[in-house]
């Protein structure tokens, strides 16, 4: 009898809190979607916001986004790359590689909030960069650094020791070695890391919120001028909207683009993750 | 070309050290001129009257996370053990991307319909004049938390040598109980290490509950407007004057909240390196 009432007790909670945890998530995009999916047409992604005109435009904010993304990744993806190798293919010394494993854990542990704290410090103060998007995305450069460096090093530790020994057995150097052999062997890593941390810029709020600033005018990208380019991105710009302007139509509607960029951010690097494992 | 990548190497030792020094040495003037004695337990936050008292953010935040975790890891707990070892297979696979993509949406987007969702529907229910309490921000972050939970749990259930099951089956036990008694006893380690990642990421997250709790620096309590750590950094960040002392105790906050992820991170080390032991 006790084990009957356990049965179908246990069965109960498994059942009840993965439909709980399922459904919850099924609430969220649904009803996201219901409320946001209204608001987006052509306009609102190609036009700035105007009062003169009457439109709401988020195309400063998708612009910011891109630009943020870009930045952070073409300093970070060297930098966490060479971490990787240096790692994998490098490292004598126990002491050192700990060392470099326990920062990357610490860096991966700490909240956005600090790192804004940081980025205000060290970036708009110490540095003068200033509320500028360069500003933000040198600080989201430390943020996704460990996210690149830990997919890197998994995926460099699959390529096989024969790889390596056949190169270096033909007389080819270590670096040539890692440069022709190894690195491109473990792309689909490296690309699945560099997923997931645009997959972190994109959903990053209060870093940029701090370090590159609010506004949704359009920035001028040009090669002179960036530097001082000053904006939201989509995530800042849905805050702004829904607890500023109290204008929670287009707070859904971004609410349901991030949405969207969020499942095909998840879809690509769990598919160039499986393609991973298989090979 | 060893010491390029020697150094790329080193600098995320070097990012760290910056973090920790550059957030010490700015963190410590406020504390010196208010006292660390008031500035940790001093109960009242103001910062036009130059008060600067953190013990409600302090308390919140605990109370917040304590929260949190009682209402997120038993779901979060039972989920990863559905999913581990009684889903269908097919079910699992629909499921677990389910929950990583929980895990991707954006903190503000929680907080977006935390907003226009749970805001009003507590107040509606406990007849509140303002639904924007600590139980809003306590669901968020129970949300918030679940698929760091369910996915570190999975792993490590996944982890148990089949060996160990078989052998319950075997004497007679059923799938349920070897499950309970066998699997969870023997994943517990990497299960507790998913119970302080939650913690970690609960303690820490900003801008969901920033748009739930209502920040003003009450004590806690449930039904009552509260402000967190990280939201007391977060609210004044953009309002303080550069070099004023409000400015530079947002820093010391900063500090405390580093001091207790630190905590958390360690003792989170310390409970890894005991799983790859045993």
């Amino acid at each position: 009898m006790r084990r009957k009432i356990y049965e179908i007790a246990g069965r109960v909670l498994l059942y009840g809190c993965t439909a709980v945890t399922v459904s919850l998530l099924l609430f969220l995009i649904g009803y996201i979607f219901l409320r946001g999916i209204g608001g987006i047409n052509w306009r609102f992604l190609s036009t700035a916001e105007s009062v003169i005109n009457g439109t709401v435009g988020i195309l400063p904010a998708i612009k910011n986004t891109v630009f943020v993304i870009a930045v952070s990744l073409i300093v970070s993806l060297p930098l966490g790359v060479g971490a990787a190798v240096y790692l994998t293919e490098y490292a004598r010394n126990r002491r050192l590689v700990s060392a470099i494993e326990f920062a990357s854990e610490t860096l991966a542990g700490i909240p956005s909030i600090i790192y804004a704290l940081v980025g205000v410090i060290l970036f708009c103060t110490a540095l003068k960069l200033q509320k500028t998007l360069l500003a933000g995305s040198l600080t989201l450069v430390i943020m996704i650094l460990p996210t690149i460096m830990r997919s890197t090093q998994e995926s460099l530790k699959t390529v096989p020791a024969s790889f390596r020994e056949g190169a270096l057995g033909l007389g080819s150097g270590k670096w040539h070695m890692i440069r022709t052999v190894v690195l491109p062997s473990s792309v689909d890593g490296i690309v699945t890391g560099c997923i997931l941390a645009v997959g972190r810029v994109v959903g990053e709020s209060a870093v940029l919120m701090y370090t590159a600033g609010m506004s949704m005018a359009m920035q001028n990208f040009s090669i002179h001028r960036v530097t001082g380019a000053s904006g939201a991105t989509l995530t800042v710009a849905l805050y702004h909207y829904a607890k500023e302007n109290a204008d929670f139509s287009v707070a859904f509607s971004i609410a349901t683009i991030l949405l969207i960029l969020t499942v095909l951010i998840n879809f690509s690097a769990s598919f160039l993750g499986r393609k991973l494992g298989r090979s | 070309m060893q010491c390029l990548f020697t150094l790329c190497g080193l600098i995320a030792v070097g990012f760290v050290l910056l973090i920790t020094i550059y957030l010490v040495i700015s963190g410590i003037p406020a504390i010196r001129e208010i006292g660390l004695f008031r500035f940790l337990f001093g109960k009242t936050w103001a910062a036009g009257q130059g008060q600067y008292g953190i013990l409600p953010l302090i308390l919140t935040s605990i109370y917040g996370t304590a929260g949190a975790i009682v209402i997120g890891v038993p779901i979060g707990f039972f989920t990863a053990v559905f999913l581990a070892k009684a889903a269908p297979k097919k079910a699992a696979n629909i499921i677990r991307p389910a929950v990583s993509l929980l895990a991707g949406i954006p903190s503000v987007v929680y907080g977006l319909v935390g907003m226009c969702v749970l805001v009003p529907a507590l107040r509606e229910w406990l007849h509140l004049p303002a639904g924007d309490s600590l139980l809003a921000a306590v669901i968020v972050l129970a949300v918030m938390i679940l698929p760091s939970i369910i996915s570190l749990s999975e792993t490590a259930l996944e982890a148990v040598p089949k060996e160990y099951e078989e052998a319950s089956l075997a004497l007679g036990a059923t799938k349920l109980e070897t499950y309970f008694r066998v699997s969870v006893p023997a994943a517990r380690s990497g299960i507790a290490a998913a119970v302080v990642l939650g913690i970690g990421r609960a303690i820490g997250e900003a801008m969901a509950i920033m748009m739930v709790a209502g920040n003003v620096a009450n004590m806690p309590a449930l039904t009552r407007s509260v402000r967190f750590l990280t939201t007391g950094i977060s609210i004044e960040l953009n309002y303080s004057q550069d070099g004023s002392l409000q400015r530079q105790a947002l820093f010391s906050i900063g500090l405390v909240l580093f001091l207790f992820i630190m905590l958390i991170n360690a003792f989170l080390n310390l409970v890894l390196k005991r799983e790859k032991e045993t």
